[in-house]
């Protein structure tokens, strides 16, 4: 156990080596993703700060808990962007160009090679802009979390974001059967973009996606009900156990498409 | 020992015809109209231990779908293989330790980094120290004559070095059975033959089985003592190569000098005249009568100059699946 553990982190190390070196050799491109990063949290707490100048509640959400909502969605994209955004569009690159022959012959779990296989340095502003958010919206209410309540935060925002990579992975596995009907990363990007505007906004069936397939609310509201002390240990318990059904289904759903995987013809 | 061992293997293809746009789409989901490839049909066949098989054919006959059924990477859609005692399709880490596929049109290398980083990761994947890392690096490098070529970004490498670094990345493990599809596709004669003489090499050393696809004849001739020849899914000849060119030709070609000049019409009651000047002749004698045609012919003439060839085998083969689809 303990050896496994250790090629792991050896396995984890020389995935972040690889992959900040090929994201170095473009800079322009990460130029521009830090300045889209900043504007992107910028205009989000402008579009916050219009629902509540005219002195109305968003849906009975003070405004200081409405920036801790908003800080844990932003702190979440960031970790889409660094962990999953790369390695699951690669996924779908490696579907389509044939090269995950090669990784499914590694003597190595597969999900978890490719999900660990790249990550990038450009969710990090997000990762630090939305952790500040957070800090700021509790700092601008009067309530102070307690040890269990920052315990609780933190079990359920890894819920969420467990939660959401198995939500990422299980549609970036149905490009083994629809590599040539469609785009899955559009698919992927489409979900990130989801939480951004209300709900409304959208088509009725993309409505029904977003609120009953893909719980976009639930993964940011619970944890911040924690950290504001609107929570329980049975909210936190039941977060984590979707959490763990969530994993379980995109691990039996990744074997299960291989078992119809064709490898792209050459 | 077996090394690998198929019975019956088959492979269809369901090929969904869709339409285009969302409802196609929709359409595809829901009520798939598909047609079926029957890219391999029933083959069987065994390769021994430290066995070199060449596996040909013409393009589509199911080369490449056999070898990713061997490795594991496509379900059979019927039949039965075993790989260094494993089925392969259920991909133990065991098994895969014990394997490799190169493919000549895919490459696991790291396009914008040096092939060494995917050195280094393959080396963490597969769990071998790093000392034993750098080790096999210079061994394989060395047979491979690769040397700064690892530390230049893949995109820069020329397309056979870059084969030759995908041949170390996919052997740093020393797997003892080896899968190439076309591993020479697109390489220039001298380093089909550094990658064939690796190969060898590779074979001598480490006693590894090796089962290889290519158009080039020259790679399979001077490798493979076994050939099977795959045509439109089935197994046409499984066999050496004497074995196939007596199947595809009932002639031998048979290339005579004479010190005098003599009629040519004297000459056609031993076999067809395919080419001839002054004091040459080029005969296609039967099998069964070229021992007593020559001997004949050594009696009535004086020659100077004789030469027995089977015809070249890529003519005999292009010609064979010419005529196949002809038909
Ligand atoms: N992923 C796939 N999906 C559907 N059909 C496929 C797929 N891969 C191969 N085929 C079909 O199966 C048949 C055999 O293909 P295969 O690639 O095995 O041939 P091959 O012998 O390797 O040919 P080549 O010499 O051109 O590489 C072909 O008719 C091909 O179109
Ligand atoms: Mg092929």
């Amino acid at each position: 156990m303990w050896k496994l553990f250790q090629s792991i982190i050896i396995i984890l190390k020389i995935f972040a080596k690889t992959s900040f070196s090929s994201e170095v050799e473009y800079r322009l491109n990460a130029f521009v993703e830090l300045i889209s990063v900043i504007g992107n949290l910028l205009g989000s707490i402008f579009i916050l700060s219009l629902f509540y100048s005219s002195g109305s509640t968003l849906g009975g959400w003070e405004w200081n808990s409405s920036i801790v909502v908003l800080g844990i969605y932003i702190f979440l994209e960031g970790f889409i962007i660094s962990l999953l955004q790369p390695s699951l569009t690669s996924l779908v690159k490696h579907v389509q160009n044939g090269t995950l022959d090669f990784i499914l012959l590694k003597p190595m779990d597969t999900q978890f090679y490719l999900s660990s296989r790249s990550i990038s340095p450009w969710g990090l502003p997000s990762i630090i802009g939305g952790f500040s958010l957070i800090i700021w919206g509790i700092s601008l209410g009067s309530y102070n979390p307690t040890l269990i309540d920052l315990m609780m935060f933190l079990s359920t925002i890894v819920s969420s974001f467990i939660i959401l990579y198995s939500l990422w992975f299980i549609i970036a596995t149905t490009s083994i059967w629809f590599v040539k009907v469609w785009n899955a990363t559009e698919v992927l990007r489409a979900t990130l973009v989801a939480g951004r505007y209300p709900v409304s906004a959208y088509p009725s069936i993309l409505r029904f996606l977003f609120t009953v397939i893909l719980p976009i609310t639930f993964l940011t509201t619970v944890p911040a009900q924690s950290v504001l002390g609107m929570s329980s240990i049975s909210m936190t318990l039941s977060s984590l156990f979707l959490a763990s059904i969530f994993f379980s289904i995109s691990r039996i759903f990744w074997s299960f498409a291989l078992r119809f995987y064709t490898s792209a013809s050459s | 020992m077996i090394s690998i061992d198929v019975k019956g293997l088959s492979k269809n293809y369901q090929i969904a015809e869709k339409e285009p746009g969302l409802r196609g789409s929709l359409k595809y989901l829901f009520l798939r109209t598909s047609r079926e490839v029957k890219a391999v049909q029933g083959i069987n066949f065994s390769i021994n231990e430290g066995e070199m098989v060449g596996f040909i054919g013409p393009n589509g006959a199911g080369k490449t779908t056999t070898l990713k059924m061997l490795c594991g990477l496509i379900h059979p859609s019927s039949g039965l293989i075993s790989v260094a005692g494993y089925k392969p399709q259920r991909r133990s880490p065991k098994f895969l330790r014990k394997i490799t596929l190169v493919m000549g049109q895919k490459q696991q290398l790291i396009w914008d980094l040096p092939p060494i980083e995917s050195l280094l990761v393959n080396a963490a994947i597969y769990g071998i120290s790093e000392s034993e890392t750098k080790r096999r690096i210079k061994n394989l490098g060395e047979m491979l004559e690769l040397d700064d070529e690892l530390y230049r970004p893949v995109r820069k490498l020329s397309l056979g070095q870059r084969m030759k670094a995908e041949l170390l990345a996919s052997l740093l493990h020393l797997p003892s059975v080896l899968f190439l599809d076309e591993p020479t596709l697109g390489l220039d004669v001298n380093s089909q033959i550094r990658v064939r003489d690796f190969l060898l090499e590779y074979n001598r050393k480490y006693g590894a089985t090796i089962f290889l696809t290519s158009h080039y004849m020259a790679d399979i001739t001077s490798l493979c003592e076994r050939v099977l020849v795959l045509h439109k899914g089935n197994l046409f000849h499984d066999g050496s190569m004497a074995s196939l060119t007596e199947k595809l030709t009932p002639y031998r070609s048979v290339k005579i000098e004479f010190s005098n000049l003599y009629p040519l019409s004297e000459f056609r009651k031993y076999g067809s005249i395919h080419e001839s000047n002054d004091h040459y002749v080029h005969l296609l004698i039967p099998r069964e009568r070229v021992i007593p045609n020559i001997s004949e012919i050594l009696e009535k003439y004086s020659v100077t100059d004789l030469e027995i060839k089977d015809p070249p085998i890529e003519n005999l083969i292009s010609r064979l699946f010419l005529k196949d689809s002809k038909k």
